[in-house]
């Protein structure tokens, strides 16, 4: 066995040399961080051994907090500042949260997303995410030995652009360089494909604590493509848990609780939840702080009554899934069941006669998402030879548009649509000498605006004046490898040209960020400049690696002299490296990504030649 | 065919690719992806496929602008859409989606019949119209099964 290598966290390693990439399964419930390691997909547990991380987190006076474990155990005691399924909240308003009653948290309705006050200051969604993934990064890198070179982050499928724009922000506080957001069933799939050398058609049946998707890809060899997806983002265990909370308190005949009695009983209401997965009946005991006594005990068929709507309302999503892939129940060959919550006997029955197939559960559906999001990781950083890699074609879950006249909703990219993509519209002024333009980019499937959601309100200024329909303005749309789309408008008549670009970001702007990230440094006791100089190090040694490879494979596309231009910015890049300016650092690198983006652009343009090489594109 | 290269191509330009290459590859990748994933798209979909092979020929489908369809095929297009709003059940629709499967397939034939061997490129254009009402009556009844959930 090779001895492992340990490196200086932001010295230079050498070219081909593994990366430490880690994949990210950010729970309701539960998060894990696991990576590949020997070829080999694994959680990495904390110091006691324990793979999962409760997606708990406990403020407390003078910013210290606590996670997972620790705060899990303290929640009915500190209801208010013990936040748990954070993750129903990121890129939520306020009007957005179900349940909003029975959550004990002090809630501030700040524009955007909604924002909670606790003994350390008031937090966003971002931040609570932010301090969870913090000590998996930490974890990781103690386990590893080394500074992360990247992590995929998993969301669920059917999370809209502002909650994927809120993870991804969260990872960006916590230090991680994101190299992608990943859906979880996605992720489920590549650790069931890999494993099971699958071929076909599967459906992916995830049911977390707060979210439940359903995806249907087909896997064939070395290609993972989705086909379609839906879900439904604020559907989860927790709603089981809720609905057995209600029963117990009607049950008992129970006053308005306060939040401690309230926190109290719906972790009593989970755990016999989870006691009914193995067991005919559970218990429910607690004693109140008035010193009454809640002794109950329910059956299976009780509870399986009282969630049956619960079970129910998967099964539309399932239907919509299969319909928009233009697929019938018995095209699918198997159904793969992620998430803790798919251990309900009465899930797996509705699943399997659903489909009418018995669910496959032969990978750990709390651990299966990590893995999988593991193995991305490692495949992005590049640590698999060209070959041995897999590609995945993952596709947006809800169909992008713009508001138009009376409200409506018009459809720019359609749901299911592969990623990335792109597409434009023309639209035009309705009144003479109009110069502004106000641009408003909804997602959703309905009709009116106002069913949609809300992603990004931007206005176009300087339209030459002109009569009403001859201005021409064009709305672009691109959505990226990781789902999230940035618009541009452009108005281009009379030689004219004016356009924004705006990133929708549900409430937080790139300065609310940067605020966030000084803050969690301080907290941290973390050296900014240390940080940032060991991030601009790794940053220009992977794009010298990058270069230099491209070089030795492409270098006809050059001729002498852009070579040398090209060589020229990497020797400066090289020596400045070793140097402690980190903004010296990162102006070459800069430098070295301008000098070579026309060669980028022609490597890109040989590969496709290759593919194509021979073809026409009516024989295709 | 189509899928295969499709597929080449990707594995030469996808972002999973790049992800830790230069900003100018990422930006590259992305463009290229984007523009092979609308042109899969445009060459998978028998309506843009169509309409995109005729363009190559000159010929304007223009979806928007050209609307006059011979009478008879108006008519029974209506009457398609008054099954759709009689029908009640899954069941009914799923006999209105066979059905117009059937017609769809047998359309497309005589499409590829047109452009490939007759080399009729208006009269492809007015069969490429055809289609199109056919899908839309196809988004049609999926929102019918969607008003049933």
């Amino acid at each position: 066995m090779a001895l492992l290598q340990i490196s200086e966290p932001g010295q230079s390693q050498a070219p081909h040399e593994h990366r430490l990439a880690v994949g990210i399964d950010l729970g309701t419930t539960n998060s894990l961080v696991a990576t590949v390691r020997s070829g080999v997909a694994t959680v990495l547990p904390d110091a006691n051994g324990r793979p999962l991380l409760p997606s708990v987190v406990r403020y407390l006076n003078g910013g210290k907090t606590e996670v997972g474990y620790a705060a899990q155990a303290r929640q009915a005691e500190d209801p208010k500042n013990t936040i748990v399924s954070v993750k129903r909240f990121m890129g939520r308003g306020l009007k957005d949260v179900a349940h909003v009653e029975s959550t004990p948290y002090d809630f501030v309705d700040a524009p955007g997303m909604v924002q909670i006050r606790t003994a350390s200051g008031v937090k966003s969604p971002v931040e609570v995410s932010a301090d969870i993934l913090k000590v998996l990064r930490e974890r990781a890198e103690l386990s590893l030995q080394g500074t992360l070179s990247g992590a995929v982050i998993t969301v669920p499928a059917y999370f809209d652009d502002a909650q994927r724009q809120a993870t991804k922000d969260a990872g960006k506080i916590a230090g991680l360089n994101v190299l992608r957001l990943l859906n979880e069933p996605t992720a489920a799939a590549i650790a069931y494909g890999l494993e099971n050398a699958s071929e076909g058609l599967y459906a992916v049946y995830d049911l977390g604590g707060g979210t439940f998707d359903i995806s249907i890809l087909k896997l064939s060899k070395g290609v993972f493509e989705v086909v379609s997806t839906s879900g439904d983002s604020m559907l989860g265990g927790d709603d089981f848990d809720q609905r057995l909370f209600c029963w117990v308190v009607e049950k008992a005949k129970l006053p308005p609780l306060n939040p401690r009695d309230m926190r109290l009983l719906q972790v009593r209401s989970r755990e016999a939840k989870e006691h009914l997965t193995l067991h005919g009946d559970a218990p429910i005991t607690a004693k109140l702080s008035n010193g009454e006594l809640v002794d109950l005990k329910i059956d299976t068929e009780t509870f399986c009554s009282i969630t049956q709507t619960l079970v129910g309302k998967t099964l539309g999503p399932m239907r919509k899934a299969l319909r928009d892939a233009g697929l019938a129940v018995d095209d699918v060959k198997g159904v793969v069941m992620v998430g803790g919550a798919t251990r309900m006997p009465q899930v797996q029955r509705a699943v399997g006669e659903f489909f009418r197939r018995d669910p496959l559960n032969n990978l750990d559906p709390d651990k299966v998402v990590a893995l999988g999001a593991a193995m991305q990781a490692n495949v992005l950083a590049g640590n698999k030879p060209q070959g041995e890699d897999w590609l995945l074609l993952d596709v947006i879950p809800l169909s992008l548009g713009l508001e138009t006249m009376g409200g409506l909703a018009e459809r720019i990219i359609p749901r299911n649509t592969t990623i990335p993509a792109a597409r434009a519209q023309e639209f035009t002024t309705f009144k003479d000498g109009q110069t502004g333009m106000s641009i408003h980019v909804v997602q959703g499937e309905r009709e009116l605006v106002s069913d949609c959601r809300s992603l990004a309100r931007f206005e176009l200024k300087g339209i030459p004046p002109m009569v009403a329909g001859a201005a021409r303005i064009r709305v672009s749309f691109q959505v990226d490898a990781d789902g999230l789309l940035s618009v541009a408008a452009k108005e281009s008549t009379s030689g004219v040209e004016a356009s924004v670009t705006v990133k929708p970001s549900y409430g937080l702007a790139d300065a609310d960020i940067e605020r966030m990230l000084r803050d969690s440094f301080e907290h941290a006791k973390d050296d900014v400049h240390a940080r940032a100089l060991t991030e601009q190090r790794v940053e220009g040694q992977r794009l010298l690696e990058a270069t230099k490879s491209a070089l030795s494979q492409d270098q006809g596309l050059l001729t002498g002299e852009e070579r040398e231009a090209i060589e020229r910015a990497m020797r400066s890049l090289e020596s400045l490296l070793a140097g402690t300016d980190h903004r010296r650092i990162k102006h070459a690198a800069d430098a070295l990504n301008r000098a070579t983006e026309d060669f980028a652009a022609r490597r890109m343009d040989a590969g496709v030649k290759r593919a194509l090489a021979g073809r026409k594109i009516g024989s295709l | 065919m189509l899928d295969k290269a499709y597929r080449d191509i990707q594995s030469q330009v996808h972002p999973d690719r790049f992800a830790h290459a230069g900003d100018a590859e990422r930006r590259a990748s992305l463009q290229w992806t984007t523009r092979v994933n609308e042109a899969y798209r445009t060459l998978k979909s028998p309506v843009q496929r169509g309409k995109h092979l005729l363009e190559l020929q000159g010929v304007d489908v223009a979806f928007e602008t050209n609307t006059a369809m011979p009478a008879e095929f108006l008519m029974q297009q209506m009457e398609l859409r008054e099954q759709l709003e009689e029908a009640r059940d899954a069941r009914a629709l799923d006999a209105l989606r066979a059905g117009l499967q059937k017609n769809k397939r047998s359309l497309e034939g005589e499409i590829a019949d047109t452009i490939d061997a007759k080399k009729d490129y208006k009269g492809a254009a007015d069969l490429v119209r055809k289609l199109m009402f056919l899908e839309r009556l196809d988004e049609e009844i999926d929102s019918g099964y969607e008003a049933l959930e």
